[in-house]
Order: structure tokens, then C-alpha cells, then sequence
């Protein structure tokens, strides 16, 4: 079954690439069909009684060793919602055939890398699906050329910034690896740990290594330099999937994915974690105040953001990962659907400058309503959605005793609070300028997902409770 | 011991010179010989599949790439390259002294390593490992393959209608 | 468990920084886009040189090589792909500095 992730969405980049010219103005609808089973098979995953004997002459013909659990279900769950939304947003933004058959294949060899993240058992194959999908995003990001024009020197700056952290991450990660074959001799997540049960200098300077360059590809502080230009450059639907998915899957989710299979509950590097991950909040939270620009404020706050997930690592073992998990999923929605929000305002107005607009609210409603549900949610006002990831966050940091780190948390959310509500302000409040009398509210198709995606966060913040008691009962 | 020791030296020496020496396409030569070189390292350390593939790929493609996006991107005027080297010079005249100067703190350095107890029979060859153990990451080289390809669709095609 | 060997490793990990450090100094200390290409080559060859000394001592050559192949595939089609970007970079700006795009703040 878990081959099938790998294998179903490469199948549909070869059979699009085989199909006559005129076909494939379909490349965006059949994108879209592989990230909703993608979605889907994270449910399937969960109660997985799947009949594996059916598919058990695929594991004889590919030897991948592959494991799904729960943790991967999370991941493919986020990234079928975000590269829904990302083809919608793609559908309306990118105004070229030839740029949208383009999107449509490399979302999915990006969907190949981050299902691969979520399943590997290895640290070397970890490595490379990272590289996979950030080699299909920098070609996303440099891909397009819609937009407005000046913005073209942008994206060659984001996207050659990314590029060059990327590779230096790399190195790090590669030379972690190369001394994990040192002292353990072999580079699977079981050698990792045992090599961490008795660890020498080795051990620990291989997974300082490793760690560094996820928090490179992350976008950790201090390595957070490339996430908001690169986020700013690309072009709208990959903004999308990269604030969505492609950085927190990189970065967030693989190291997720290293604490939780390779230590135990007496983490070695917790206070790492804390620190890093409470430098991020506030580093994140304060660039995010004095910004101008919508996305780079956006991209900002997804920096904080994902300090919100290390912290959580860093609490109490068993809630933390639950509460990482839960902020992984609601700031993927969130994140999402503001940046698609950002990219119906970007096409109304042309414009991203904050400081140019004013009361947008009137003109439109729809995209103002949700926008205010994402940025509540991920303050982490009651009752929606981020509430309780935010709540479950200072939980674990409070069991584990944290309470200073906890302080933080709370703290930063009113930073939050802060930056987003002048983002509301200066958006969509107060009079209409008289430059945006005759914007109009963005069209259906891009309407859709943020109204989707804004009900997922109320209906999720609502009816959490109730939730956490299938979510427990699952088995998490 | 002391020839492994000399290769790695001019190994390190290529390297240096590709990254001080002032035309390109010389660079792009210093990279190519630094390849090579550690082909020759890799060789004689026991790696002959991964010394071929380095050497075929490495000193082979990658300079081809190199010298091409060199010779497609000379248009700088006389004035500015002169004036170039002389700050060049200025920026790159310590390289080779914090090397010495790295080179020579570490090998101070003497502290035990512990390293994990060689396997008796060996790992295996590299084409049973590579083929039974790792098919993933053979999976992953198409994948990342695949994704080259479409990054040349992308991005060369994307030149030829600009300049239309 | 362990063995130690003090004196070999010290010394293929000293060529190693020495190949990191001219690495990172060619790609820091230039404005030209090709050269910072170069110097991110340098890098990855270094880390490929740790890969193969890696496997040497532990005696896990079989593992460390098919490592490697991967890694340099991987490089290859890094290499193309920024090569394509600095293309397109070069096409618009007719120049290769990268200073010329400090158009980002903040």
C-alpha cells in the first residue's frame, strides 16, 4: 500500500507527459484527482485493515522499505488539502497553458518527495526525497512568470537564496551522515537509535549535524533568511504549497519524524529544541510586525509558526507530538488559505503593499470573512482550531515543567494577535480608498478552497473535543 | 600513507586553484582536474564504481555544463574584468593562509575517535547493495531525474519565447 | 564495539575541512554567479571525499558507495538546474553580479 504513494503519482507524471499536446489542458484536473486520493489515503492509512496480500506483489517487485504510520498519515493528510488548494489557486493565477502543465507535473514529483519523507526508515533516504521536493519546488518558484513584473528580480533572489541554504543543508546533512556510518555503521533510523543509546563524540556531533540542516530546510531561526523571500518571489499557487507543505515537511515533520523513532522519552537534545524553537516564535513574530508586504508578513508568521511545533517537541514526549501534530495540520489549512487569500488580493488590486490598501472588507466580504478566521485561528482564539493546538502546546511544555518556555508561547500568540489584526486593519477596515472602488470580490474558483478550508478550522476548533476522543480511540 | 597523503595535498591545491584563479574557464578546468583527483583518491581508497561515476559525471558533465554557461555568459567588458581581478585578488589572498593555517590546527588534534568495528566479511558489493538494499534511493535518483528534466523544459524553453 | 583509529582519521578529516573551508570562502567572497556555482561543486565534493573516507574506516565501502552514486546524481542535476537559473538570470540582466538584485529588504 505504501508503495502505491510513491509509485501512483510518478505514474501520473509519466502518463500526463505521454498524452497528445491538446490533452493537456486536463494536467491540472488529474494533478488535482492524485492529491485528493493523496488526501483520502491518509484516512485509509489510519484504519488500515487494507487487504495488504492484494498489493503484497508489489513488495515483491519494488523492495522499497517503507513504513506508513499514523505520523505519515498526518503529513500525506496536509499535503492532499494544500495541493488541492495550491491547483485551485494555480487554475485562476497562472495565465499560461504551458505554465499550468508544468505546476500540475511538478506538484506531483513534489507529492512523491514528501510522501517519501513521511514513509522512509532510513536517514540517507530521508535525505534524498528532501532533495526531490526541493528540487521540484525551486523549479516551481523560477517557473512562472505571471504576476506583476517587477517582480521578476524578486524571484530570482528568493529562489537563488533558497537554493544555496538548500545545498548547505545538504552538506550538513550529508556530513551527518557520513559520521553516523562512523560510529554506527549503518544509517537506518534502528542504527540511529541504537547509536544514540551509547552515544560517543561522534554520535553527537553526527545528529547536531543532521539536526541543523533541518532546521536549514525548516526554516529555523538563525536560518530563517530565506523563507520570507522565497515565500514573497514565487509566484501565488507555489507560495501556497510551499508555506502549506513543502517547508514543513522538509524541515518540520522529518525532524518530527527523527524524535519520534529515534529517541526515547529522555531526549537528548530537548533543551535544542526549547531554545531553537522559542527563538523562533519570537524572532518570527517580531519581523512579522513591520512588514508591508502582505506575503512577507504571512511568511514571517509561518516562521514563528513552525517554532510552535519544535517547542512542542521539546515538552512533555507523548503530548508533545500530538500537540506538534495537531499545529502541523492547522497551519497548514490556515497558511494555506491566507496565502490563497493573498493571491485573490493580489489579483484584484496588484498590489501585496499593505500600506496601499484600506478597506477592502466592503468590496470584498468573502475573502475579508476568511481571512479573519485563518489569522483568529492561528492566534489561537477560542473556539477555533489553533486554540487547541496552541493550548496543547503550553500543556506539554507545562507536564515537562517548562514553565518559562510555556510563558513564551502564550506570549508570542499576543505578538500574534497583534501583527494580524493590523494586517486586518490596514487591509480590509476603515473606508474604502478610492483607488479599490471598483475591485471586485475574487472569482469562484479561488473562492472556493478558502471558504472550504476556513469551514475545516471552525468545524475543528468546535468540535475538538469530540475529536481528540476519535483521534485517541484511532490510536494516535 | 604518504601517497595517499600527496594526492589528497594536489587534490586540495586543484581545489584552491579553481577557486582563486580568475577566468572562468579556468575555474571550470580547476574543477574538472579537482574531480578527477578525487576519483584517483576514491580509487585507491577501495571505491572503483564511485571513482568511474565521479569521474564520468563529474569531471565529464558538470564541466561540460560549467564551460557552457560560461562561454554563453562572457559579456563583460574589458574595464570591468580588469578592475574585477584587482578586488579579487584582495578578497581571495587569505584563502590559502587560513587553509595552512586550518591545516595545521588540526593536525594537532589527537583525540581518539571511536569508529564501528569493522564488518569480518565485508558489506557486500556495491551492486548488491545498491540494487537489494537501496532500491529507494534508486527510485529517488529517477525522481530527481525527472524533476532535472522538467527544470530544463522549464527553464531553457522559457528563454527561447523571451526572446521572441 | 569500537575501534580506534586515531591517527588515519584526523587526518582524511583535516583535507576534508580544508576542501569545506575553500569551498564555502570561493562561494562567499564572490559576486559572480558562476564562480558561487563553482564553489557550491567544491563543497559537494568535499562532503562526497567524507562520504567515501567514511566508509573506508568503518569498513562499510559497499554502503558508502552506493551512497555516493546517489549523491552525485543528486549534484548533477543541481548543477543543471542553477546553471539554468544563472541562464535566465543572465538573459534578463545581461550581467552575472548578484548584487545588482538587493532588490529584497527586511
Amino acid at each position: 500500500m505504501s508503495h502505491l504513494l510513491l509509485l501512483v503519482p510518478f505514474l501520473a507524471v509519466v502518463v500526463l507527459n505521454l498524452l497528445p499536446k491538446r490533452a493537456r489542458g486536463a494536467a491540472l484536473w488529474v494533478s488535482f484527482g492524485v492529491l485528493g486520493l493523496e488526501a483520502a489515503a491518509a484516512f485509509v492509512e489510519r484504519f488500515s485493515s487494507i487487504d495488504s496480500s492484494a498489493f503484497a506483489w508489489l513488495e515483491s517487485v519494488f523492495g522499497f522499505r517503507l513504513a506508513a504510520d499514523h505520523l505519515s498519515g498526518l503529513a500525506m493528510l496536509c499535503a492532499g488539502i494544500v495541493g488541492m488548494v495550491a491547483l485551485l489557486v494555480a487554475r485562476r493565477t497562472l495565465k499560461d497553458a504551458g505554465e499550468k502543465f508544468f505546476f500540475a507535473n511538478l506538484v506531483l514529483v513534489a507529492l512523491v518527495g514528501i510522501n517519501g519523507i513521511a514513509m522512509v526508515r532510513d536517514l540517507f533516504s530521508l535525505y534524498v526525497f528532501v532533495e526531490v521536493t526541493a528540487i521540484a519546488t525551486f523549479i516551481l518558484i523560477t517557473a512562472s512568470r505571471s504576476g506583476a513584473a517587477n517582480r521578476d528580480n524578486q524571484v530570482f533572489e528568493g529562489a537563488w537564496k533558497y537554493i544555496i541554504l538548500s545545498v548547505i543543508a545538504s552538506v550538513l546533512m550529508l556530513t551527518s551522515i557520513g559520521f553516523f556510518l562512523l560510529s554506527a555503521g549503518d544509517i537506518t533510523f534502528d542504527a540511529v537509535k541504537g547509536a544514540l543509546g551509547a552515544p560517543g563524540s561522534l554520535t553527537w556531533v553526527a545528529m547536531a549535524l543532521f539536526l541543523c540542516g533541518l532546521f536549514v530546510k525548516g526554516g529555523l531561526v538563525p536560518f530563517h533568511g530565506w523563507v520570507a523571500d522565497a515565500y514573497t518571489a514565487a509566484p501565488a499557487p507555489v507560495s501556497v504549497f510551499m508555506a502549506g507543505i513543502v517547508t514543513k515537511a522538509s524541515g518540520i515533520f522529518a525532524l518530527l519524524r527523527i524524535v519520534s523513532s529515534t529517541m526515547g522519552s529522555a531526549l537528548p537534545g530537548r533543551e535544542i529544541l526549547l531554545v531553537v524553537g522559542a527563538l523562533t516564535i519570537v524572532v518570527g513574530a517580531f519581523l512579522a510586525l513591520g512588514q508591508s508586504n502582505m506575503k512577507r508578513m504571512l511568511a514571517y508568521s509561518s516562521v514563528s509558526q513552525m517554532g510552535y511545533i519544535v517547542l512542542a517537541l521539546g515538552g512533555d514526549l507523548s503530548l508533545g507530538i500530538l500537540a506538534a501534530g495537531l499545529h502541523f495540520f492547522n497551519h497548514a489549512i490556515s497558511k494555506s488559505q491566507l496565502f490563497a487569500n493573498a493571491a485573490a488580493i493580489e489579483e484584484q488590486l496588484g498590489t501585496l503593499n499593505m500600506d496601499e490598501m484600506g478597506g477592502i472588507g466592503a468590496r470584498m466580504p468573502v475573502t475579508a470573512g476568511t481571512t479573519a478566521v485563518a489569522t483568529l485561528s492561528i492566534a489561537g482564539l477560542p473556539p477555533l482550531a489553533g486554540f487547541w493546538s496552541k493550548l496543547l502546546i503550553v500543556l506539554a511544555l507545562w507536564n515537562a515543567k517548562e514553565y518559562g518556555f510555556a510563558a513564551v508561547a502564550i506570549l508570542a500568540s499576543l505578538v500574534t494577535l497583534a501583527y494580524f489584526l493590523s494586517l486586518q486593519r490596514r487591509v480590509f477596515f476603515g473606508k474604502t480608498h478610492p483607488k479599490w472602488a471598483h475591485v471586485k470580490e475574487a472569482a469562484p474558483g479561488l473562492l472556493v478552497p478558502v471558504v472550504a478550508l476556513a469551514l475545516i478550522t471552525i468545524a475543528l476548533g468546535v468540535g475538538f473535543p469530540f475529536a481528540l476522543r476519535v483521534l485517541l480511540g484511532g490510536g494516535a | 600513507m604518504i601517497w595517499m597523503t600527496l594526492l589528497l595535498v594536489v587534490l586540495v591545491l586543484a581545489a584552491l586553484w579553481a577557486s582563486m584563479t580568475t577566468a572562468l574557464l579556468r575555474a571550470a578546468l580547476g574543477l574538472a582536474l579537482t574531480s578527477a583527483l578525487l576519483a584517483v583518491v576514491m580509487f585507491s581508497m577501495g571505491a572503483t564504481l564511485a571513482a568511474v561515476m565521479e569521474l564520468s559525471v563529474c569531471a565529464g558533465l558538470i564541466s561540460v555544463v560549467l564551460v557552457s554557461v560560461t562561454s554563453l555568459t562572457q559579456r563583460q567588458p574589458l574595464k570591468e574584468i580588469l578592475a574585477n581581478r584587482r578586488s579579487r585578488l584582495r578578497r581571495y589572498w587569505p584563502l590559502p593562509l587560513v587553509l595552512i593555517a586550518v591545516g595545521v590546527a588540526l593536525s594537532f588534534v589527537h583525540a581518539p575517535v571511536e569508529i564501528a568495528l569493522r564488518v569480518p566479511t565485508g558489506d557486500g558489493d556495491v551492486r548488491t547493495v545498491l540494487w537489494s538494499l537501496r532500491q529507494l534511493d534508486l527510485f529517488g535518483q529517477i525522481l530527481i531525474l525527472l524533476a532535472g528534466v522538467f527544470g530544463v523544459l522549464v527553464l531553457f524553453r522559457k528563454e527561447a519565447k523571451h526572446d521572441d | 564495539m569500537t575501534i580506534e583509529i586515531p591517527q588515519s582519521f584526523w587526518l582524511y578529516f583535516t583535507f576534508f575541512a580544508l576542501l569545506l573551508v575553500d569551498g564555502l570562502w570561493c562561494m562567499l567572497a564572490t559576486r559572480n554567479l558562476v564562480r558561487i556555482l563553482i564553489g557550491l561543486e567544491i563543497l559537494m565534493k568535499s562532503v562526497t571525499f567524507f562520504l567515501i573516507v567514511a566508509g573506508y574506516l568503518s569498513g562499510r565501502m559497499a554502503l558508502a558507495q552506493a551512497l555516493v552514486i546517489t549523491v552525485i546524481v543528486i549534484e548533477v542535476v543541481v548543477v543543471v538546474v542553477v546553471a539554468g537559473v544563472i541562464l535566465g538570470f543572465f538573459r534578463k540582466h545581461d550581467s552575472l553580479d548578484v548584487g545588482n538584485t538587493r532588490s529584497m529588504k527586511g
